[in-house]
C-alpha cells in the first residue's frame, strides 16, 4: 500500500504545567490523502488546535512531552529536530490561524509578509517575489492587489486579512493546508465566503486540508472525513456523511443539534450541551463525556474504547449506548421540534 | 504633516515659557533665594541692600524681572551675579565635553542594553538570564556617585591604582579636535560610569518587552512560515519590541545632553554643561541655573517630537496629528 500523504498514528501530547500533567491530546489516527479535507471538530481545550500545532511542530517546548508518530510521506515530523521543521513550515505544510486581526504582523506591509515566505523558501529576488504576491492576492480574491499589495494590515478588512493569511499560507504551494478555526473571528457572511475560498484553492493548489473549527455547520460542504473530539480524545471519526447521517456519540448529537438550520422547524431556542467542559488534569473517571450526557448508565463509568459499532467500517466512536437505541433517540437531541412537527 | 510641526513648535514655545517661568518663582520663593542678600554680604545695610536690588532689577515687578532676565538670555547678554561671567558663553563652551560624554555613553548603553535584553530573554530562566538579571539589578542600584569614586580608585593614581599602575587619567576632558586617541582615553571611565545604570535598566524593560511580543500570534504565523528562528527574532520580535526603548532612549539622552550629567562630570571633572550646573547650583546663581534649565528643556521637548515621528516610522498605525 502507497504511503499517505500525511499518517498520524496514536499522537500523544503531553504538558507539564504548575497544577500538574495536562495529557491535551489522548491518541488520534488519522490518515490524509491528497486533495481531500479532514475537519477536526471539538469545544475549546477538545485538543484539535494542539494536534494541528503539533504537526506543524508549534508546541515543542521544555514543558512538551509527545507520543507517537506523525508521518509526513513517510518521515516521522516529531523527530525532526527544531532547525529541520524549517524546510517543512511553509514551504509542506501551510497554516492559517484563528484571528486574522492580530495573526498579521502590523508593522510590515502584507505584500512584504507574503514576499517573506516565498523567499524562506525559494531562491527568488524581491521584485520576482513581490510579483508572485500579487498574484496570489489577485487568487485569494482581493480587489486591485497591484495597489493592496503595499497595504499594511491595519487597512485591511478581517475578511480580507484572513485571505491575506492564507495567500501567505499557500505563497510556497505547500501539499497540506491547516486551517485553525479560520472562520470563527469573522462574520457569518465571511464566513462563509472563507469556506467556499479554501474549497476552491486545494483543487487549484492540489492541497490537502485540515480544517479545525467549533461548527460542524461550517464544515459540512467541504469536509470529506470528520474527527469529533472531546476532552483530549476522539470521540467519534468517520466520513462526514456518517458523522451527519448516522452520529453515533451523543456529543456530536448536541454538537449537530446547536447548529441552526432553515430546512427545519424553527424552534424556541436552539439546544445546548449542559455542563462544561472538563478540566484536562482532573478528568472524570470513565467516558469524559458521562457528566454532561443525559444518556449515560453504569457502563459508562469504564471509558469506552475508540472501535466501530456500525455497519459502515471507518465510522468510529467512543459510546457504549445500544446502536438501535441511539437512533431512536438521538433526533429529540439534534433536530428537537422535527417528531412534533412529523 | 505641517500642522502637526506649527502644532509641536506653537506647544514647544509655550512650554519653554512656562518652564522659565516656574523656575524663576520657584527661586525667589525659596529661603536664602534673595541674590542681592548673597550679594551684599554679610554685614549688609538695608541701603546696600536695596541698591543691589535696583541695579539688578529686582525691585521691579515679578513678571517683569522675568521677562528681563528671558530677554536679556535670548539676546546672550545675561551674566552671573556671582562672577560676572556670560551664562550663553559658559554653556557653549561646556558643550563639546557634554555631548563627547553623552553621545559616547548613550551609544554604549543602547547597544549594551538592548544586547542583555535580548540574549536575557531568549534564555529566559536559564543561567545566562539569572546571571545578566543580577548584574542589571547591581547596575541600577549603584548610585553613579559612588561608582564614580570606585572606579577612580581602582584604576587611577589617586588611589589604589596608584600603586597597581595607573590604567586610565584620573578625569579632565581633552578636545576630540586636540587629540582623538587622548579624547577616548580619558573618556572611558566617564562613559562607563554613565551607561551602567542605563544598560541594566534597558536590559530589564527590553527583556519583558521581547517576552510579551514572542506569545503574539503573529510571531506563531512568522513561525508557521518557515523563517529561522534569528529571523523571526530580529525582524519580527526585536522590531515590536524596540518601539518602547525608543521613548526611554529619547527621553534619556535629551536629559543628559542637557546638562543632566552633572555627578558624572563632576566625579571626573568633565568640564561640561553639567558641571557649570553643578557650580551654579553650589552658588545659587540664578542667570546661568535660568540659561541651563531652559537649555535641558529645549533638548526634552525636541526629543520629544523626534520620537513621536520616530514612532510614525516605526508602527503605520500610528498618525502624526
Amino acid at each position: 500500500m502507497a504511503e499517505s500523504l500525511l499518517d498520524v498514528k496514536d499522537l500523544k501530547v503531553r504538558f507539564a504545567t504548575e497544577d500538574g500533567i495536562v495529557q491535551a491530546v489522548a491518541g488520534i489516527s488519522f490518515k490524509l490523502e491528497p486533495g481531500k479535507v479532514l475537519g477536526i471538530v471539538g469545544e475549546s481545550g477538545s485538543g484539535k488546535s494542539v494536534t494541528a500545532m503539533t504537526i506543524m511542530g508549534l508546541t515543542r517546548g521544555v514543558n512538551a512531552r509527545f507520543d507517537g508518530e506523525v508521518l509526513y510521506n513517510g518521515t516521522d515530523l516529531l523527530k525532526i529536530p527544531e532547525s529541520g521543521m524549517q524546510e517543512y513550515r511553509g514551504n509542506e505544510i501551510g497554516m492559517i490561524f484563528q484571528d486574522p486581526m492580530t495573526s498579521l504582523n502590523p508593522v510590515y506591509r502584507i505584500g512584504a509578509q507574503i514576499a517573506e515566505a516565498i523567499q524562506a523558501h525559494e531562491e527568488i529576488d524581491k521584485r520576482g517575489a513581490r510579483a508572485r504576491s500579487v498574484e496570489l492576492l489577485r487568487q485569494v480574491g482581493i480587489p486591485n492587489p497591484e495597489s493592496r499589495v503595499d497595504d499594511y494590515p491595519h487597512q485591511f478588512s478581517g475578511g480580507m486579512r484572513q485571505r491575506a493569511m492564507i495567500a501567505m499560507a499557500l505563497s510556497c504551494n505547500p501539499s497540506i493546508l491547516i486551517a485553525d478555526e479560520p472562520t470563527t473571528a469573522l462574520d457569518v457572511t465571511i464566513q462563509a465566503q472563507i469556506v467556499d475560498l479554501i474549497g476552491r484553492l486545494k483543487d487549484d493548489f492540489k492541497s490537502a486540508v485540515i480544517f479545525i473549527t467549533h461548527d460542524l455547520g461550517v464544515i459540512a460542504e467541504i469536509a470529506d472525513e470528520i474527527i469529533v473530539m472531546y476532552a483530549g480524545r476522539v470521540v467519534e471519526q468517520g466520513s462526514t456523511r456518517d458523522v451527519f447521517y448516522d452520529p453515533q456519540m451523543p456529543y456530536t448529537w448536541g454538537l449537530l443539534g446547536s447548529i441552526p438550520r432553515l430546512d427545519r422547524p424553527r424552534v424556541e431556542r436552539l439546544h445546548t450541551i449542559d455542563g462544561s467542559p472538563p478540566s484536562l488534569i482532573n478528568l472524570p473517571e470513565g467516558c469524559k463525556f458521562r457528566p454532561r450526557c443525559p444518556h449515560a448508565f453504569e457502563k459508562c463509568m469504564e471509558e469506552p474504547q475508540l472501535e466501530n459499532r456500525v455497519e459502515t467500517p471507518g465510522h468510529l466512536d467512543r459510546c457504549w449506548l445500544d446502536v438501535e437505541f441511539k437512533r431512536d433517540h438521538r433526533d429529540a437531541t439534534i433536530s428537537p421540534g422535527s417528531e412534533e412537527a412529523a | 504633516m505641517a500642522a502637526f510641526f506649527i502644532r509641536r513648535i506653537v506647544g514647544m514655545v509655550l512650554v519653554l515659557i512656562a518652564v522659565s517661568f516656574i523656575v524663576y518663582l520657584i527661586f525667589i520663593v525659596i529661603p536664602g533665594g534673595d541674590p542681592a542678600l548673597r550679594i551684599a554680604g554679610r554685614v549688609a545695610t538695608p541701603a546696600n541692600i536695596a541698591s543691589i536690588k535696583h541695579k539688578l532689577g529686582l525691585d521691579q515687578n515679578i513678571i517683569v524681572q522675568w521677562f528681563d532676565m528671558v530677554k536679556s538670555l535670548l539676546n546672550g547678554t545675561l551674566v552671573s551675579y556671582y562672577n560676572g561671567t556670560n551664562v550663553s558663553q559658559q554653556i557653549k563652551e561646556g558643550i563639546p565635553a557634554t555631548f563627547s560624554l553623552c553621545i559616547g555613553a548613550g551609544l554604549i548603553w543602547l547597544f549594551f542594553g538592548v544586547l542583555v535584553g535580548t540574549i536575557s530573554a531568549i534564555r529566559a530562566g536559564r543561567v545566562a538570564d539569572r546571571l545578566i538579571t543580577a548584574l542589571a539589578l547591581i547596575g541600577i542600584s549603584l548610585p553613579v556617585a559612588w561608582l564614580g569614586l570606585v572606579l577612580l580608585y581602582l584604576f587611577t593614581e589617586q588611589g589604589f591604582g596608584g600603586t597597581l599602575g595607573t590604567l586610565f587619567p584620573s578625569g579632565g576632558y581633552v578636545p576630540l579636535t586636540q587629540d582623538p586617541v587622548q579624547w577616548a582615553y580619558h573618556l572611558i571611565l566617564p562613559w562607563l560610569t554613565l551607561a551602567v545604570l542605563f544598560i541594566g535598566f534597558y536590559g530589564r524593560v527590553l527583556r519583558s518587552n521581547i517576552l510579551d511580543t514572542i506569545n503574539e500570534d503573529f510571531v506563531r504565523t512568522a513561525k508557521a512560515k518557515g523563517l529561522t528562528s534569528q529571523r523571526i527574532i530580529v525582524k519580527h520580535v526585536l522590531r515590536a519590541s524596540l518601539i518602547p526603548i525608543v521613548t526611554l532612549f529619547g527621553l534619556d539622552f535629551a536629559a543628559v545632553l542637557g546638562g543632566g550629567a552633572i555627578i558624572t562630570e563632576t566625579v571626573y571633572n568633565v568640564q561640561g554643561v553639567g558641571w557649570y550646573a553643578a557650580q551654579a547650583i553650589g552658588t545659587q546663581d540664578l542667570p546661568p541655573l535660568m540659561g541651563l534649565t531652559l537649555y535641558g528643556a529645549t533638548f526634552i521637548v525636541v526629543f520629544s517630537t523626534l520620537i513621536d515621528i520616530a514612532y510614525a516610522y516605526l508602527d503605520p498605525r500610528i498618525r502624526l496629528t
